[in-house]
């Protein structure tokens, strides 16, 4: 929980984003996020972000699956409750085979969408605070952490890049439960202080 | 930078000489301590390795045209970075088929190959789909079919690529090659459901042992087949690199193939066990007789290299994402398919020919060095004849900045 100060750019096209992105790293901002109405190729590597684990969690969950599913039939079926299939062994791994891909599936399927939830702070309720109204609809935008001291600069520097609108706004930089309306909630904060 | 003439390397050159001599002196000798013999399996031995190789090498080249026309179809942009080999491979398929075909009306027109149980005269099939069934496996029906498919696929494969040439000297912008093209591509992939997909491999392979079959047989045999193009296809663009040609295919464009031969490996994979598993299930001897020999026969060791190098081992390397972008591990598996793929032709045909004398000796050698060598030295030649970049391609600017 920490209420900080962003410049807020806001571009109308993926084509000048790109080389925006690339003018205010060279200049030594540090770039809060980046909003895109869909996934931009090559964003990733142009904003330093480094590869997602996600996939390891992935293989992970996969070996979780396949480790139950064969387990628990391989349990069931030679000591819990032996029984004769068609005179076929009471392991038969031909045929645990298809379940064992689709608890493989599910496994890798479900925890990776959970995970993926973890790690982008996606979940019911769970707010965060919305710099403009159409970052993900039809604009791009780009954020900027700034000081008091930078604020005014960095936005000159942001408009300079070509943004269509610049603004600087004060906003909680996590996520929070509850409500929208959390700058009221910081002004009221303010008052009381 | 985009239009690189490629000259091919005296090395190149001897190495595929060399094979193709190879492979006509084992022909030769082939002719002479084997099919001279006198012996049923030595000419058994000899028809079967013959029959394995000419169609295992022409399917793995006609996946150039299938990935082609797929392409096409789907209007994708990475392909076109390094279409011209693809382009190549599926110009020669008409050289491979003609092979083929000698081979196969050989075999079934001379009257002493044992090799199709349903040319045995008391062959007689006792199933409700008698009559179809014999009129689906005579000599005619096989004849005209084959011949048929045969031309279709040489032709198309030309026509592919003589399209693509002509878009070269097009003026800047036009799309009229492009649609013809398109058009072309989706009437090679009716073709090719009609063939390759379904009836051809049961004519070819499956009916070897007439009294098996297996409706997955074609799909299974197709996927093996495109796995191995598409490793072909790696090797080429992997080669030409290596030699400072194809500047504009980057490291995305090697992921995007080493992509298709980690899911078509699972995909080939998927196939063959939907096979297994129902024959396994079923456990009914007629069908049976076909895992017999080779899970607990003579073939226990092709079978088990089978699922080694065809499954496990493409999808545990190539699974993490650096490895499908490095260039030595992806030659590495794509070897490995290439090979596991031969051996799975080779046990497709060999156990219900040559049985359990089965042999990987001198013939077989020789006839896979002479079909390489033939490869290389027609696909060579053939990229030299066009610039290796698509010029005036409709999609160049979006494979040059392609992110996988």
């Amino acid at each position: 929980m920490s209420i900080k100060k962003f410049a807020v750019a806001v571009y109308d096209d993926e084509a000048v984003l790109f080389p925006a992105v690339k003018k205010v790293r060279g200049a030594g901002y540090k770039i809060h996020d980046v909003f895109t109405p869909f996934a931009v190729h090559g964003l990733d590597e142009a904003l330093g972000e480094k590869e997602s684990d996600l996939h390891i969690a992935g293989f992970i969950y996969g070996i979780t699956g396949t480790c139950t599913a064969l387990g628990f039939m391989g349990w069931i079926f030679t000591t819990d409750w032996p029984q004769n299939f068609g005179g076929k062994p009471n392991f038969p791994l031909p045929a645990f085979i298809p379940i064992t891909f689709e608890l493989t599936v599910l496994f890798a399927a479900v925890g990776m969408v959970l995970t993926f939830c973890y790690l982008n702070q996606i979940m019911p309720g769970v707010k965060k605070h919305i710099f403009d109204p159409r970052q993900t609809d039809d604009k791009f935008v780009m954020v900027i952490e700034v000081n008091d001291q930078n604020a005014s600069e960095t936005e000159a520097f942001l408009k300079a890049t070509g943004a269509e609108a610049t603004n600087i706004q004060v906003a909680e930089s996590d996520w929070w439960f509850g409500r929208f309306d959390k700058k009221e909630d910081y002004e009221i904060q303010q008052q009381l202080a | 930078m985009l239009n690189q003439e490629f000259k091919v390397p005296a090395k190149l050159k001897t190495t595929s000489f060399a094979l193709l001599g190879i492979g006509i002196v084992t022909l030769l000798a082939g002719l002479v301590f084997l099919l001279m013999k006198g012996d049923q399996m030595a000419q058994n031995r000899f028809w079967a390795v013959l029959l394995q190789n000419s169609i295992f090498f022409l399917l793995i080249s006609l996946a150039s045209v299938f990935i082609l026309s797929a392409t096409s179809l789907a209007q994708a942009g990475w392909i076109v970075s390094f279409r011209r080999i693809p382009e190549s491979i599926g110009s020669i398929v008409w050289v491979l088929a003609i092979i083929v075909g000698v081979i196969l009306m050989t075999i079934v027109w001379t009257n002493n190959t044992h090799i199709y149980s349903w040319l045995d005269p008391s062959y007689n099939p006792k199933n409700s789909l008698n009559g179809l069934k014999n009129f689906f496996l005579s000599k005619n029906f096989f004849t005209f079919w084959t011949i048929l498919t045969l031309s279709l696929w040489g032709w198309f494969g030309v026509k592919l690529r003589e399209l693509s040439v002509k878009q070269d000297s097009e003026p800047k912008g036009s799309t009229k090659v492009y649609w013809l093209n398109f058009n072309f591509s989706a009437g090679f992939i009716f073709v090719f459901a009609l063939t390759l997909a379904s009836t051809i491999p049961w004519l070819w392979i499956m009916s070897i042992d007439s009294h098996w079959f297996s409706t997955m047989f074609s799909w299974y045999t197709f996927a093996s087949s495109f796995v191995s193009g598409m490793s072909m296809i790696m090797l080429w663009v992997l080669y030409l690199k290596r030699q400072g040609y194809l500047e504009i295919v980057s490291t995305e464009h090697v992921h995007d193939i080493g992509k298709f031969m980690f899911a078509f490996s699972i995909f080939w994979t998927y196939l063959w066990f939907s096979q297994f598993m129902l024959i396994w299930y079923a456990n009914i001897p007629e069908e049976t007789v076909y895992f017999q020999i080779r899970m607990h026969g003579p073939y226990r060791i092709f079978y088990w290299l089978n699922i080694i190098l065809n499954f496990v081992a493409p999808i545990l390397i190539l699974m993490p994402r650096p490895n499908k972008r490095n260039y030595f591990v992806v030659t590495l598996v794509a070897i490995i398919i290439l090979v596991g793929h031969w051996i799975d032709f080779y046990q497709m045909v060999m156990p219900t020919t040559v049985g359990e004398n089965w042999h990987i000796g001198w013939f077989e050698i020789g006839i896979v060095c002479g079909f390489i060598g033939l490869i290389l030295f027609l696909v060579s030649n053939k990229l030299t004849k066009a610039p290796l970049v698509p010029q005036n391609h409709p999609f160049l600017k979006e494979t040059v900045i392609h992110i996988s």
